[in-house]
């Protein structure tokens, strides 16, 4: 029966109209805005600039009862970019932080877009190694320096 | 079927909180994470109070903690590369060694053993030599990445360690040389593994992973009746059960109930869940049912859960969120 569907599309956006948001691609908007705006860590540019977030790689996973899964991709400028794990660190803070309520967030680099791409993915997706490298004061202040808003 | 009724939920800590661990008599427990302290809880009439915070230890997060089996010590590992051992609310002892984070510790059955594991790769035993002096007994470096985290055997000198390279390896003490090798490498697990345990007699150990699943592995020795070869002599760790599906984020603890053999889980989608060992379950490939599960035990991540060591299925776990939940299943 038709009910049926409509039952579990309701039941789906229920919890993104609980935290304020009127579907997914409303999240998915409000994600992109958030991250835009980082800096890239070596040049004078943001994210959005160098192509390296796009609005296309954030995806909005089906919600389940009590959960709201987002699944950011991006594409780092070269294959060998040595700060792709620092830009990954960059997105997941400025995303946790800025939203007003939990969310899962996984982070990938765009298949094929680096030369290790799966070690990076593996790293910047081990919250025990994320709340490790911001106890690190370095790594910490590159971060927060990438993510602060323009004065 | 069961249910895990909510009996209290627990408020101190700043921020996540990254380890609990019940005192060897079950009637207090230790609590651990972010705000780099410890807190020391106990029961006074029906209500669970912190009765100590120890909180000079360390510079960084505490990432676990652990009572010696005498309940006499308390050791804490921490992300400032040491590993810190208390007695009556006094520091006493700061092992130092690893290069970085360490990641976990834990007690040999004897409490003669202390071992430690980093994110340097390593795993460290040490000997307690006196009342706050520790040797350094080993330093194994078989792991190829971080060492998330160790646990002893029940009641052998077998060292269980599990690793961000997808394995968990086996250490015990040659009996030649005295040297401390590794006997074992348990490979199935598609990425990291997060946590072992052992069940009440050691013959079977339970791992949970980043790739949602949990698995069961078992002790053939040499000369076992299933006929499993044993290369040199050496005791073979092999996988018998694959547990899927039940979780949908990595699994960050496990904890095998030693008095009732029940299996729970502590899951990065925020849910606690129990599993029981079939009745007609086959010793080389035994079957497990999913008991119960509380799907939103917490608001955050859940990243541990132990069963109280003397008082049948009471559990506790906490949280990203910042709270301590004490349960009762109710078979």
């Amino acid at each position: 029966m038709s009910l049926d569907n409509g039952g579990v599309a309701y039941g789906e956006d229920a919890l993104l109209h609980e935290l304020g948001y009127r579907n997914a691609t409303d999240l998915q908007e409000t994600i992109y805005d958030l991250l835009r705006t980082i800096r890239d860590p070596e040049k004078p540019c943001t994210l959005e600039d160098l192509n390296v977030i796009y609005e296309d790689g954030i995806f909005v996973m089906p919600p389940t009862r009590s959960n709201v899964s987002v699944r950011i991709e991006f594409n780092p400028t070269v294959p060998h970019c040595s700060l792709a794990t620092l830009i990954g660190l960059c997105i997941r803070i400025k995303v946790e932080r800025s939203l007003p309520h939990n969310i899962k967030l996984d982070i990938y680099i765009k298949k094929g877009a680096h030369q290790t791409e799966e070690e990076i993915n593996k790293q910047i997706n081990d919250k025990e190694r994320i709340a490790a490298a911001m106890e690190n004061p370095n790594l910490s202040e590159l971060v927060e320096n990438c993510i602060k808003d323009e004065e | 079927m069961g249910r895990l009724i909510l009996e209290h939920t627990l408020q101190g800590h700043k921020g996540r909180i990254w380890g609990v661990a019940w005192h060897p008599k079950g009637n207090s427990f230790a609590s651990c994470g972010e705000d780099k302290s410890i807190r020391v809880w106990s029961l006074s009439g029906n209500t669970w109070s912190t009765k100590t915070i120890l909180s000079d230890g360390h510079k960084r997060t505490i990432r676990e903690v652990r009572w010696s089996p005498c309940g006499e010590y308390l050791a804490s590992a921490s992300f400032d590369a040491t590993t810190a051992i208390w007695s009556k609310h006094e520091c006493n002892a700061t092992l130092e060694g690893h290069e970085n984070e360490v990641k976990s510790v834990s007690w040999s059955r004897s409490g003669g053993l202390l071992a430690t594991c980093s994110r340097d790769k390593s795993v460290w035993i040490w000997e307690v030599a006196g009342d706050d002096e520790f040797e350094c007994a080993a330093v194994l470096n078989a792991h190829t990445q971080d060492v998330k985290r160790v646990v002893w055997h029940p009641n052998k000198e077998i060292l269980a360690s599990a690793s961000y390279d997808n394995t968990i390896k086996m250490f015990a003490e040659s009996a030649l040389d005295s040297d401390w090798d590794c006997t074992a490498t348990l490979n199935s697990h598609t990425s990291t593994v997060w946590s072992i345990d052992f069940d009440a007699d050691g013959e079977r150990l339970v791992s949970c992973s980043d790739d949602k699943t949990l698995k069961i592995w078992r002790a053939y020795h040499p000369g076992n009746a299933a006929g499993v070869a044993t290369p040199e002599k050496t005791t073979v760790w092999k996988c018998v059960c694959t547990l899927g599906g039940q979780h949908s984020r990595a699994i960050y603890d496990v904890s095998w109930c030693k008095l009732t053999g029940l299996i729970a889980t502590a899951c990065g989608d925020d849910g606690v869940r129990i599993f029981k060992e079939s009745s007609d379950s086959n010793q080389d490939a035994p079957t497990f049912e999913l008991l119960t599960a509380e799907e939103s035990a917490h608001e955050q991540d859940v990243n541990a859960v132990e069963w109280n060591p003397v008082t049948a299925g009471q559990l506790m776990s906490c949280s990203d969120d910042g709270t301590i939940k004490i349960w009762n299943l109710q078979e």
